[in-house]
């Protein structure tokens, strides 16, 4: 009988500590694993040299930037691929709307209301705007701000307004 | 005579703050739910526009938005879905899916004025949405083909006006 309730109360625990987890995860900040090189300075440095063991970066992602959309350029932010909903992207922000972003290959591109430009750090295995076009701001869900895993990179991400992509030149507007 | 009442007074605190924690416990765990149930479950939304009509009225229904199936992939064309506006993320819209990915979409450029058709092919993981009232309603064919991961939820169920409550059709 004792037993019973033990396990009772203890499934009961779990239930609780599971219910405001997933809503803290939600609503205000979670953990997430980095794969992949794309961001390859800021997260996961050591993925080329293959000496075995390999780690991924651990994160902090905060959700706090969601409740308004204010994203500032440089950023490095979590979205939704937008031809898998699925997949989640990692990936830095270079430029808002209304900005004008100069390709190499393309033309002139200006962002239109509602979107943004992000490239990866790593330009030589980086899927993003380039390919993608400009990417609606609804499909990012968190903004990281630390890494968190392993001990030895713990600390803020820094926020590279010199490391985005030389080749992508990006006219700022003037906010008046 | 001192030591014992400070005793007493300790003990009392401890039990006043067992009961504080347990109860801001409870209270945690019903916002919790209260969460869960909105992003996952379902969640009343408010709607207006006359870009549904005449399936929605204009000046506003309430309506039940089950948010588990665009998780599942189980939105498909023809249903009336709630997405997050590509143009401003703080505003959401209410259209009906009109092809997914791989369909091919015919429609009216500028409908009511000339008879312009344009057709394309939906990319990989987009679909394509339209107001039921084409004549005044912002959608793919302004905005394009919309992201998968914009849909919030499927609309089922129609809560507000009374007369009209009952699921919603396709």
């Amino acid at each position: 009988m004792a037993a019973r309730g033990f396990l009772w109360s203890s499934a009961k625990k779990c239930f609780t500590a599971g219910l405001i987890g997933l809503t803290v995860s939600d609503r205000y900040a979670s953990f997430m694993a980095v794969r992949g090189s794309s961001m390859s300075p800021t997260l996961n440095p050591n993925n080329k040299n293959s000496s075995g063991f390999v780690f991924d970066d651990y994160v902090l992602v905060e959700k706090f930037c969601l409740a308004k959309y204010k994203f500032s350029r440089g950023d490095v932010v979590v979205f939704r691929s937008p031809s898998n909903y699925k997949e989640k992207n990692v990936k830095r922000i270079a430029a808002l709307p209304g900005d004008w972003v100069h390709l190499p290959s393309l033309d002139t591109v200006r962002i239109p209301e509602g979107h943004c430009w992000v490239v990866g750090d790593n330009a030589a295995c980086s899927m993003d705007s380039r390919s993608l076009g400009p990417i609606p701001l609804g499909l990012i869900c968190g903004r990281i701000t630390h890494v968190v895993w392993p001990p030895q990179r713990i600390g803020r991400v820094v926020d590279g307004k010199n490391s985005i992509l030389p080749e992508v030149e990006v006219d700022i507007l003037e906010e008046t | 005579m001192r030591a014992a009442k400070l005793l007493q007074y300790a003990r009392q605190w401890k039990s006043a703050a067992k009961e504080v924690v347990g109860h801001s416990i409870v209270f945690a765990q019903f916002l919790s739910l209260l969460h869960l149930t909105d992003t996952y479950i379902c969640s009343p939304t408010l709607v207006y526009g006359p870009s549904m009509l005449p399936t929605l009225n204009l000046t506003g229904d309430v309506l039940l938005v089950e948010k588990l199936s665009p998780v599942l992939g189980k939105v498909g064309p023809g249903d009336v879905v709630l997405v997050r506006s590509p143009e401003n993320p703080r505003k959401r819209i209410t259209k009906r899916i009109v092809g997914v990915e791989g369909d091919a979409i015919t429609f009216l450029v500028d409908p009511g004025r000339s008879d312009r058709s344009h057709s394309l092919v939906v990319p990989k993981g987009h679909v394509w949405i339209q107001g039921d009232n084409i004549y005044a309603s912002n959608d793919s064919r302004q905005l394009g083909p919309i992201p998968y991961g914009l849909i919030l939820g499927k609309v089922c169920f129609r809560v507000w006006p009374p007369e009209d409550f009952g699921p919603l059709g396709q």
